[in-house]
């Protein structure tokens, strides 16, 4: 008996103290977070509370409007994108090639770069080479980072460029969970080309197909580094990130207790992403 | 059966080019850098080829001057600090929580609410924590790379937790009993037998933690904003105004800030995609 408190205590002993340290750093900031936003608080100084009235402010205020309507859109066509081309790479990079470990590596390269140098590098292609490149063939070159209309897209280029590597590995190692059998089953009933991608390959690979929507949307919700890099969430705030107007503004726009209203909002709309993604896979899966 | 082998075994020619074309795509960036970062303001001429062209002289010279403006060396040593003692805390934090709740959920109630609880802290956005964080470590004294480092630990917490207590089902709880009928106490038996069986978990624990860590730049710039503290990464943040219009400078330090994890990459390539898809898939 006396042992077993002992082993008892041995296991609370190593789980209280990181405990507290992830309260300490998580939790409690996620608490003050909250009651931030129910304050008039400018970052400094006194502060009073003012109930709801961030939260009402926040559906009348046009620019966070607009970072919502920015970031999901980006969201969406960026996972859309992303996806496409990475399951189409996966397939290739899982045939029979010549060279399959070295391209493969290759290919993983802008995964493990810095997400805002590789911004600041695209930076100049958009603004000094595409244009060069758009004067020689006759037109009239102009950055499309200086564009209210097409910035967003230089965006999510720059996104794809680095989240396909990630995407393509994932899909990779769900190809290669599929036994070869299938495929000779599928072939002596005449699957072939698109056929046996659709009705034999992409049901096997689901589960993946899942935990890469699933990254994908939550990673580009949370989008940052490339907008700080590409257009400080210009021109004309037309592209300004969630995260990036809490930052600016919060941080040093003296709106903290708003910000921290709209971050809660945030919060709210990631846990509902998540959970409706996987509720759907979820069920697509059950159906297999 | 013999001869059907060898027609599977035919490389697909088409594809292999195709991708040795897309590579293009990934290449062209990096050899933009490369070039953009060897050459002197006077050569780049405003049209494609005088930026794009081979350098005439390979001069080391950009390198120099951004190492001595983004004061290299140190933001390498921070970053390289952060990362490491993020790797270390977190295998060693993260292995012994894992260890414990991963252990006990299943009998017990208390250690399967505190799993819950950790993991999902996975949902919590970056952007909520940041400005109450920013507060409380500049008020507990540790808006600087310690600070850092806590919030690293904590924040890969729910991740790393649920790939140790997912990687605890594998391992047979009878190696644990035969420790301890041996007297080993539990803490021993954790450091001692389950600890170092964890070994490919450390791996990719240590992989995906480090990635991120190096990468990340909102963490340090809002923990760490006017200590005049950079890492690798947000030192090129730091003095884009001192890079101006230099753009050869400025890609010189680009260049600089990439260097270390290319050449990690090209080092541990196997191990870094094997860390990275089972982090993803498990």
């Amino acid at each position: 008996m006396k042992k077993m408190n002992n082993k008892e205590r041995t296991f609370a002993l190593m789980t209280i103290p990181i405990l507290i340290l992830f309260f300490a750093f998580n939790t409690l900031p996620l608490i003050k977070g909250f009651v931030y936003s129910f304050t008039n608080f400018k970052g400094y100084g006194t502060y009073d509370y003012v109930g709801l009235r961030n939260y009402m402010d926040l559906f009348t205020d046009g620019r966070v409007g607009n970072s919502y309507l920015f970031t999901i859109k980006f969201a969406i066509l960026t996972t859309i994108v992303v996806n496409v081309i990475s399951l189409i790479l996966a397939l290739a990079l899982n045939s029979k090639i010549k060279f399959k470990s070295a391209l493969r590596g290759a290919y993983f390269i802008p995964n493990i770069l810095g997400a805002l140098v590789v911004g600041y590098i695209f930076n100049y292609f958009f603004t000094y080479i595409v244009p060069a490149v758009i004067d020689m063939m006759g037109g009239k070159g102009t950055s499309i980072l200086a564009s209210t209309k097409w910035a967003w897209i230089a965006i999510v280029i720059v996104c794809a460029w680095q989240a396909v590597a990630m995407n393509t590995i994932i899909y990779i190692s769900g190809l290669q969970t599929v036994p070869e059998d299938v495929y000779e089953a599928g072939a002596i009933d005449g699957a072939t080309g698109w056929q046996r991608f659709k009705h034999l390959t992409f049901p096997l690979i689901i589960p993946f197909f899942s935990i890469n929507m699933v990254l994908c949307v939550k990673n580009f919700l949370m989008v940052f580094d490339q907008i700080v890099a590409l257009t400080k969430g210009g021109p004309a705030q037309s592209t300004e990130s969630i995260s990036y107007l809490i930052y600016n503004n919060g941080m040093s726009g003296g709106q903290f207790g708003f910000q921290s209203a709209n971050a809660v909002l945030f919060f709210i709309i990631i846990v509902l992403f998540s959970v409706a993604q996987l509720t759907i896979t979820g069920k697509k899966e059950e159906q297999l | 059966m013999e001869e059907k082998i060898k027609v599977k075994e035919k490389f697909n020619i088409p594809v292999t080019i195709l991708l040795f074309l897309g590579l293009i795509t990934i290449a062209f960036p990096l050899y933009m850098t490369i070039v953009i970062a060897f050459k002197q303001p006077s050569e780049m001429t405003n049209s494609i080829s005088g930026i794009l062209s081979l350098p005439k002289h390979w001069s080391f010279s950009n390198f120099a001057e951004a190492m001595r403006v983004t004061d290299f060396w140190r933001s390498l040593l921070n970053s390289v600090l952060i990362t490491a003692v993020t790797v270390v805390l977190s295998v060693v934090l993260h292995s012994m929580i894992g260890y414990a709740v991963g252990r006990n959920k299943a009998r017990k109630k208390w250690y399967n609410l505190v799993y819950m609880y950790v993991v999902s802290g996975m949902f919590v956005p970056f952007a909520i924590l940041m400005m109450p964080l920013v507060k409380q470590t500049a008020q507990m004294g540790i808006a600087n790379i310690f600070g850092v480092i806590l919030c690293y630990v904590v924040f890969y917490m729910p991740m790393n937790l649920m790939l140790y207590s997912g990687y605890l089902v594998n391992i047979p709880i009878a190696l644990e009993e035969a420790a301890r009928i041996d007297g080993a106490t539990t803490f021993r038996t954790f450091w001692k037998v389950i600890f170092p069986i964890m070994k490919p978990m450390h791996a990719t624990v240590a992989v995906i933690t480090a990635l991120s860590v190096w990468n990340d730049v909102m963490t340090p710039l809002v923990i760490m904003s006017g200590s005049g503290i950079n890492t690798l990464p947000l030192a090129q943040m730091s003095f884009q105004t001192q890079f101006g219009t230099n753009y050869n400078l400025a890609f010189a330090s680009y260049l600089l800030a990439l260097l270390p994890i290319l050449i990690f990459y090209i080092v541990c390539q196997k191990q870094i995609l094997n860390g990275v898809v089972n982090g993803a898939v498990k």
